[in-house]
């Protein structure tokens, strides 16, 4: 586990969220903290070295840009490699989980539209041969403003 | 005559390459905007331009850093999924979204043989620690609680869209 310095932290937290539009971005977060541009992009290229960025982009909320689902499997366990194969091998999954339940291959997924998401989820069904779960979001009920740290 | 204006679909094929360059990251870079706008062949003012649009409409939620939780020891995390009144449930999820170890509180459909409606995901640093903030949600609940369960996840099978753009 890493321990991150007063001074990390300041800056990852400042960094996570209302992150500006501006030409150098960089340099506003850098006078917001009191320290140099240089001294800014240094240390986030260090951070990042050292496994504790995962990202730098875009949040994007759920299905404004395209569809997504969770979606889940009830595999046997003897056969839980293959399957995760297969379901991985599918365009447009992007995350695949083993969790401890009846259920227990947890994976989202994301379209185009709805109409390719169905497809996909269909294709999923049809070759695996498992009871599945389509469970789209119907509501966010947390925003998400970054992770304090 | 030169129509200089985007095309209604020429603006939304850009709009898709820009979400698809987005999620895949910026560069911690002096001008990480100009960077990708140049990668994308486009002008920066174009790029900041639709990236406004998308945070005045709502399709981003943020740009910035995403930390990597497991390096800094929020190793443990539980799916704890919750049937929940329907009466209640936007109450209630409502409440439990604005709690700061849950990263994840969302309404989905019941299915035959799945009962849970509401879906929170809590970050601790030790198991002990993600079991007294179940424990935290559980009381939240109070009356509109029916049933619950938490699926720890054992292992990680795939997971993408945490890619750096940088590979050096």
């Amino acid at each position: 586990m890493k321990a991150l310095s007063p001074l990390d932290c300041a800056l990852l937290n400042q960094v996570q969220k209302g992150f500006p539009l501006e030409e150098r971005p960089f340099a506003v977060i850098a006078q917001h903290l009191g320290m140099s541009e240089n001294a800014v992009l240094e240390r986030l290229q260090q951070l990042d070295a050292e496994g504790v960025i995962s990202r730098f982009g875009a949040v994007f909320e759920p299905n404004t840009v395209g569809a997504s689902t969770l979606a889940a499997l009830a595999v046997p366990p003897e056969h839980i490699r293959e399957t995760a194969e297969l379901v991985n091998a599918v365009p447009g999954v992007n995350h695949n989980y083993l969790r401890e339940h009846e259920f227990n291959l947890w994976f989202v997924i994301t379209g185009r539209n709805r109409e390719e998401l169905t497809g996909s989820l269909a294709d999923i069904e049809r070759k695996t041969g498992y009871p599945m779960l389509d469970l789209p979001m119907e509501q966010a009920y947390h925003i998400d403003l970054g992770f304090p740290l | 005559m030169l129509d200089c204006a985007l095309q209604p679909e020429t603006d939304g094929e850009l709009r898709r390459l820009i979400v698809l360059a987005l999620q895949e990251g910026l560069p911690v870079s002096r001008y990480p905007y100009r960077d990708l706008a140049y990668d994308l062949d486009i002008g920066e003012d174009t790029l900041m331009r639709h990236i406004q649009a998308m945070l005045d409409d709502g399709a981003i939620r943020r740009i910035g850093v995403v930390p990597n939780h497991y390096a800094l020891g929020y190793s443990h995390n539980l799916m704890v999924v919750w049937d929940i009144d329907d009466d209640q449930v936007t109450r209630i999820g409502t409440e439990l979204g604005e709690l700061d170890f849950v990263s994840h509180c969302y309404r989905r459909p019941r299915r035959d043989g799945w009962p849970y409606n509401l879906f929170v995901m809590v970050h601790g640093r030790s198991q002990d620690e993600v079991q007294q903030k179940i424990a935290v949600l559980r009381q939240r609940v109070g009356d509109a609680y029916r049933d619950h369960t938490a699926l720890k996840s054992t292992r990680i099978l795939k997971k993408t869209g945490l890619r750096l753009r940088r590979e050096d």
